[in-house]
């Protein structure tokens, strides 16, 4: 026990948590944006795989990894357009279509696998960069500033999302249509295409996190890789009460735990592995039970909207 | 008028019962015919159809029913190349292989057991240790079907069932020489384990690995994480690096989801053992050697055994000595003479029985 509280385990902690945070981070602000503007998306999942899949063997077929990460972006935005027109357009049961979404993810990414590549290879994803005096910085450097583009780029999102939700008229009219869809229509915002806008953009985001994983983060692909993070990333904007900084905080929070668990185990804590294995479900389970009542979920959030009903 | 009538009728009837009683005269040629002339219609029959009618023989026909895909770098991918290598040699009209692929879950992989069952197939490999309640279930059913699941020693026959296979891997001898060579070529004394749940092959693997290490008696250590899934790539790739972190230089796993933790040690240039399947393309600068599953022979037998009308209560387990277990090193990455030495001797005394690795 006593080797657990070391600096070097306490800089692996927070080093992996930081990277392993990026494709939450990435799917759950994209699904703030979505659910902000009434949309529940649970395709998630299955829209991360699409882009875990596209960008993976995009990359490894072109050599390009950036080429790989616009096939995923735009993959994703695809399933997001495809969520749109399911559930804004034909007002489908979001749930229910949402699921649908991770199904089709899921079946096709594993068929695109099976028929598009020889097998599971690895490929060399994005390189860490260290930022030049902060990356020189003893212990904290290494930490946090060396890291691959994605890394820096899903946590720059957070105050940019945050700039956009709370300090421009789109981020405005998202929180309105979200809260009062027939208010924000009498008003002349176009509640459809707002829901449109948001939930391809958390297409697009859930694409760039699959492909973080694939072509960043892990460097692999094979079917089912996102092993249930799309669910996870749902739960953390409930968790992060649908601010992109409570996002952050759950995301962190989920993967420093999970990186815990795996130092609970490498150094002999006299705790079973499979209930070191839980801690992060756990935790989040706990934290969503104590921050349901002071959540501010959106008021419209899954009700359908058609012009003229109260 | 009415006599013209009369007569132009009995004129027809005269020619019908001539006409008709002409017909049984035909007949009659053939009924007065000697028996002689019968017997020469026969043999111009025979001799038409000289040669024998092709004896239709039905291909042996196998369904495989599997948890991941067949590319998975791993134990499905290891049973169905061993398929695949046995059709090849049998012929593709000799033997018929079916298979379903991506069954994690245990309702979608019972209905494809009884699907394959119904539609007749002589033997149904549910390769996966998680569909043994299956085929309790559905086995009985079909008597006659050959049914088949691994890895497992199990075959229920303690329960009145007869017609399902069991197959297991002795994944501890492999692990154990992995061991053995891993602390011989270790430089920070610290090997990583990463196993998906402690059960099954992988406690057995960890279990001859530590073995290994330990017998090697060089003050290294070997520790293990498991991540809780079969499938978490991710938490795999965590595995690896948070062992990578704490030091260690050498690396091993069991599982599906290993290809996360050779990623991991590819990216960081630290040395992997596979274990399954050859995994030595996934990465050909760190991956040193692994073990791999050869099902040939127990299929072979399998077959056999079922043409003779045994359809199941045996336990097939692959070996270093059966020539079901294999471990195969990387030609491109050279070892010290004296480990590789090291290997060749240990193999041998596991085959001969000079090696014991208890698993409790």
């Amino acid at each position: 026990m006593g080797d657990l509280f070391t600096l070097p385990v306490l800089l692996g902690i927070i080093y992996y948590g930081i990277r392993f945070a990026t494709p939450y981070l990435f799917a759950a602000i994209g699904e703030t944006f979505a659910q902000r503007s009434g949309v529940l998306n649970l395709g998630v999942e299955g829209m991360m795989l699409m882009g875990a899949y596209t960008g993976f063997y995009v990359a490894a077929t072109s050599g390009n990894l950036w080429a790989g990460l616009l096939a995923a972006a735009i993959v994703g935005g695809l399933m997001g357009l495809l969520m749109a027109v399911i559930s804004v357009t034909f007002q489908a049961t979001q749930g229910i279509s949402g699921i649908g979404l991770h199904i089709l993810g899921l079946g096709l990414s594993t068929l695109l696998f099976t028929t598009t590549m020889t097998g599971v290879a690895t490929i060399i994803g994005f390189p860490s960069i260290r930022i030049p005096l902060l990356g020189d910085i003893p212990y904290i450097g290494d930490i946090l500033f060396n890291h691959n583009v994605l890394v820096y780029t899903a946590f720059l999102l957070v105050p940019i999302s945050n700039w956009i939700l709370y300090k421009t008229t789109f981020g405005l009219q998202v929180r309105a249509v979200g809260q009062s869809p027939q208010a924000a229509d009498t008003l002349g915002v176009s509640v459809k295409k707002i829901r449109y806008i948001t939930v391809t953009l958390g297409g697009v985001l859930a694409g760039i996190a699959g492909a973080s994983l694939s072509i960043a983060l892990i460097n692999v692909f094979q079917e089912n890789l996102t092993n249930g993070m799309g669910f996870i990333a749902v739960a953390l904007v409930y968790f992060g009460a649908w601010r992109p900084y409570g996002v952050l905080l759950g995301s962190l929070l989920f993967s420093f735990v999970n990186a815990f668990q795996q130092w609970v185990q490498l150094k002999g804590v006299a705790i079973p592995a499979d209930v070191a294995v839980m801690m992060p479900y756990i935790l989040t389970i706990v934290v969503l039970a104590f921050s349901a009542r002071r959540s501010t979920k959106p008021a419209a959030l899954t009700k359908k909207f058609e012009r003229g009903e109260a | 008028m009415k006599r013209v009538l009369f007569q132009m009728g009995l004129v027809l009837m005269l020619a019908f019962l001539v006409i008709s009683g002409c017909a049984p005269a035909a007949t009659a040629v053939p009924e007065a015919a000697p028996a002689t002339e019968k017997t020469v219609i026969v043999e111009v029959e025979k001799v038409i159809t000289a040669t024998p009618a092709p004896v239709e023989e039905k291909p042996f026909r196998i369904a495989l029913v599997l948890p991941s895909t067949t590319k998975d770098a791993s134990f499905s991918q290891s049973m169905y190349e061993s398929l695949m290598k046995l059709q090849g040699e049998m012929g593709a009209d000799k033997l018929e292989i079916a298979y379903s692929e991506s069954l994690f879950k245990l309702p979608d992989a019972a209905a494809a057991i009884r699907d394959y069952a119904s539609q007749g197939y002589n033997l149904i490999l549910a390769h996966g240790s998680q569909y043994g309640s299956s085929l309790r279930e559905i086995a009985p059913d079909f008597p006659t079907t050959a049914f088949a699941w691994g890895t497992t020693v199990n075959t229920f026959q303690s329960e009145g069932i007869n017609n399902i296979f069991a197959y297991t891997a002795n994944a501890e001898q492999g692990a154990y020489v992995v061991g053995y060579i891993s602390a011989m070529l270790s430089k920070t004394k610290k090997v990583g384990f990463c196993g998906p749940v402690e059960a099954g092959d992988g406690r057995s693997y960890f279990i001859g690995m530590k073995q290994g290490v330990h017998d090697a008696d060089l003050g290294v250590t070997v520790t293990p994480i498991w991540t809780g899934s079969y499938s978490d790539v991710t938490a795999m790739a965590t595995c690896a690096q948070t062992h990578i972190q704490d030091g260690a230089d050498i690396l091993s796993g069991s599982s599906q989801s290993v290809t996360g933790a050779i990623a991991a040690a590819k990216e960081n240039h630290i040395y992997w053992f596979g274990q399954q399947y050859d995994m030595i393309p996934l990465a050909p600068e760190e991956v040193i050697a692994s073990q791999i599953y050869d099902f040939n022979l127990t299929l072979k037998d399998m077959i056999a055994a079922i043409n003779a009308g045994v359809y199941g209560g045996k336990v097939y387990t692959l070996t270093f000595k059966n020539g079901g277990l294999e471990l195969r090193y990387n030609k491109d990455i050279k070892l010290p003479a004296e480990v590789m030495e090291k290997s060749d001797a240990l193999i041998e005394q596991i085959k001969a029985g000079e090696i014991q690795i208890p698993l409790n």
